[in-house]
């Protein structure tokens, strides 16, 4: 039996060179996202290229109440399933207006998590599977120029320590991924130091080795465990003061 | 953004855009002046505009393959090398390639590039299908030898100054294995090299790799190289799986050499040497697809190796009545400069195709040279040598040309301009169509 691989945010950049990377080792893949239909000649590409089978499902991470329908939909519960939704929105805009500051909130915490929580129940009633959640190193610690973002992808990467330590005896992995600055339609414009900033396919490359590795938490680029160390242990009352 | 071509000049300040979709690609043709840009691989300025570069390298997606005719659908900016990686494996290979598989299908199609089998399979716009092309009004026409027939017909060499190539369908040949037969042929001047190329002719693959430096009676001397796809039964123990590829060390350019290091001693060494070992190495070989086709791919930024100021390629294409005096003329006047070059190659062409595209019968000879007064003002003298024999230049190659020298040359490019003014097909400009007049 083929193993499978659920990409939930399928049309980001991430999400789609995880798809590739697996399938390139021969995973069928299924590709869940809003306005799927997009993603047609992705899926041709993704099948051509690496001769598997791909599939494409409508999934709206805003729209909790389909999401069991969309879990029974899918051919075949995956093996591996990936979270790559992000928004970064604007963080000045999120600031003063609440429908856009819950739109970050709820596309980086709320869709996520709940997606996540739900796949994890049936991967444990099945009794094996990996979820790998894409977070951010702004969840790190909430700073002035993003913390609406990083402050959802904080709660992101708590819930996932939380179900990983909840289903470390049940044989069900959670990685949490921290890719740091991704050449991505996010960034796209953004004027980013080169050593911090990682291409797409390289952290799909880091998200294959860290589920073949069962990892637990990853930055893909090493250097931002060290930048995001140097910027937690700040004290609170030089933080607040600095620009960063 | 500072771009420029594959042989790093000229450079220019430009604006770039990454579109991702056609609703991208046309809000971009309504901006301003545009065009599109591959992987870079042109040399000169053809694929940089300062008023708007469209890098295409985000439609990468292959979007369907026929296994009975071979026909392969897909974005203009998808790889040639992925084509290869992808579909060599199940037994199918480019029907035309260029001396690069770092080249973007569009590309391939705006230089309609030739390979060392033009003599006999033409160029890659022989093998295209159909190209959906996006013009200045944000249309995308679908444009086949049926449809659109003309805009399809100058779009193929057209150098991206007809539209926007968005996707293409084009075939692929079946072949049995990834390796080649190599036979190697020295031969001890241009007479001999040419006549080596006559007989041949029914060689699948030919090129030769010419010493520009030695004058006198080795003028001309040559190294020919004729391939073959092998078959199953040709194979040896040493090949191992038919499409297996040997890993191929690769090796990067770390930083720019000083022009210095490259002087007429080093290369004048360098092409004894090459020259030498091909008169050990004559008779045939079994060699991967990858070293036969792209010998210079395993040096990664190889175009590092002029130096800062960059380098400027000759590629010009005599006819054949004329090749003979042409190619001698020229030969003696790049020896007696001493300007070296380190890839000089000679080809015999087959037969024009197309109204705008390079190739014609003949020999086309390809020469590079590190950007400096000096060499620009012999590739002047060359460009005069070449019109007097009735040849024509690659613009793929040319970053210095005057407008006035590539009208004498090839009176097609004024019918050219003349039609992009009259189809409104002038918003896609490039540097080099603004150098050219074109």
């Amino acid at each position: 039996m083929t193993s499978s691989v659920l990409v939930i945010g399928a049309r980001s950049d991430i999400g789609l060179a995880a798809a590739h990377r697996f399938a390139t080792a021969g995973y069928s893949v299924q590709l869940a996202a809003r306005n799927v239909a997009q993603l047609e000649a992705d899926a041709a590409d993704i099948a051509l290229r690496h001769g598997v089978s791909v599939t494409m499902h409508e999934l709206d991470l805003l729209a909790a109440d389909t999401f069991e329908a969309f879990a029974d939909s899918l051919p075949v519960l995956p093996q591996v399933a990936i979270c790559a939704v992000g928004l970064l929105g604007d963080q000045v805009a999120s600031q003063s207006d609440l429908a856009a500051a819950s739109l970050v909130m709820r596309s980086n915490y709320e869709g996520p998590a709940l997606i996540t929580g739900l796949l994890a129940e049936r991967f444990e009633a099945r009794g094996s599977g990996t979820l790998v959640g894409i977070s951010s190193v702004a969840g790190d610690r909430g700073r002035a120029s993003n913390y609406v973002y990083g402050s959802a992808k904080a709660g992101y990467t708590a819930f996932l320590s939380g179900l990983r330590n909840r289903l470390a005896k049940k044989n069900v992995h959670v990685l949490t991924v921290l890719p740091g600055f991704v050449r991505t339609r996010m960034t796209e414009g953004m004027d980013l130091p080169a050593r911090l900033i990682a291409e797409p396919g390289r952290v799909a490359e880091a998200i294959f080795a860290a589920v073949l590795k069962k990892r637990d938490v990853i930055y893909v680029k090493p250097v931002w465990r060290l930048v995001m160390g140097v910027i937690r242990s700040v004290p609170e009352r030089v933080f607040k003061g600095t620009q960063l | 953004m500072i771009l420029s071509g594959w042989g790093r000049y000229p450079r220019q300040e430009c604006t770039v855009h990454n579109p991702r979709s056609e609703a991208d690609l046309r809000a971009l043709t309504r901006q301003g002046p545009l065009i599109a840009r591959g992987n870079g691989r042109g040399y000169g300025d053809c694929a940089i505009s300062r008023t708007g570069t469209a890098d295409m390298r985000r439609f990468n997606r292959i979007l369907s393959f026929d296994a009975q005719t071979g026909t392969l659908a897909a974005e203009a900016g998808v790889l040639l090398a992925d084509v290869i990686s992808v579909f060599l494996p199940r037994g199918w290979f480019p029907a035309v390639t260029p001396g690069t598989k770092f080249v973007t299908l569009g590309g391939m199609v705006a230089a309609d590039v030739h390979g060392k089998n033009h003599h006999k399979d033409g160029s890659f716009g022989r093998c295209i299908e159909w190209i959906d092309l996006l013009g200045a009004d944000g249309e995308v026409r679908r444009c086949s030898r049926k449809e659109n027939a003309d805009l399809f017909a100058w779009t193929i060499g057209g150098m991206g100054l007809t539209g926007i190539v968005v996707r293409l369908a084009f075939r692929l040949r079946p072949v049995e294995s990834g390796w080649i037969r190599q036979q190697t042929l020295p031969a001890p001047d241009l007479e001999t090299a040419m006549s080596l190329f006559e007989e041949h002719a029914g060689a699948t693959y030919s090129v030769a790799w010419i010493d520009c430096l030695h004058g006198g009676k080795g003028l001309g001397r040559s190294s020919l190289m004729l391939g073959e796809h092998a078959r199953l039964d040709e194979l040896d123990a040493r090949s191992g799986a038919p499409f297996a590829t040997p890993r191929r060390r690769m090796r990067k350019v770390p930083f720019d050499a000083a022009q210095i290091a490259l002087n007429s001693l080093t290369v004048r060494a360098f092409n004894a040497l090459y020259y030498h070992r091909a008169v050990a190495q004559r008779g045939e070989a079994l060699v991967d697809w990858d070293g036969f086709f792209y010998p210079l791919d395993a040096l990664l930024e190889w175009n590092r190796i002029y130096g800062r100021r960059g380098f400027a390629q000759f590629q010009c294409v005599i006819p054949l009545e004329s090749a003979k005096a042409g190619l001698t003329e020229l030969l003696r006047t790049i020896s007696a400069s001493g300007q070296g070059s380190f890839l000089a190659v000679l080809k015999r062409m087959g037969p024009s195709e197309g109204p705008i595209s390079f190739p014609r019968e003949g020999y086309t000879l390809a020469l590079d040279f590190p950007v400096n007064p000096d060499a620009l003002a012999l590739m002047e003298r060359l460009d005069a040598i070449t019109i007097d024999h009735g040849g024509r230049f690659y613009l793929a190659k040319d970053a210095r040309m005057s407008a006035a020298t590539l009208r004498a040359s090839d009176p097609r490019t004024l019918d050219f301009a003349q039609l992009r003014e009259q189809r409104g097909l002038t918003p896609f400009r490039s540097s080099m169509a603004e150098r050219l007049n074109l």
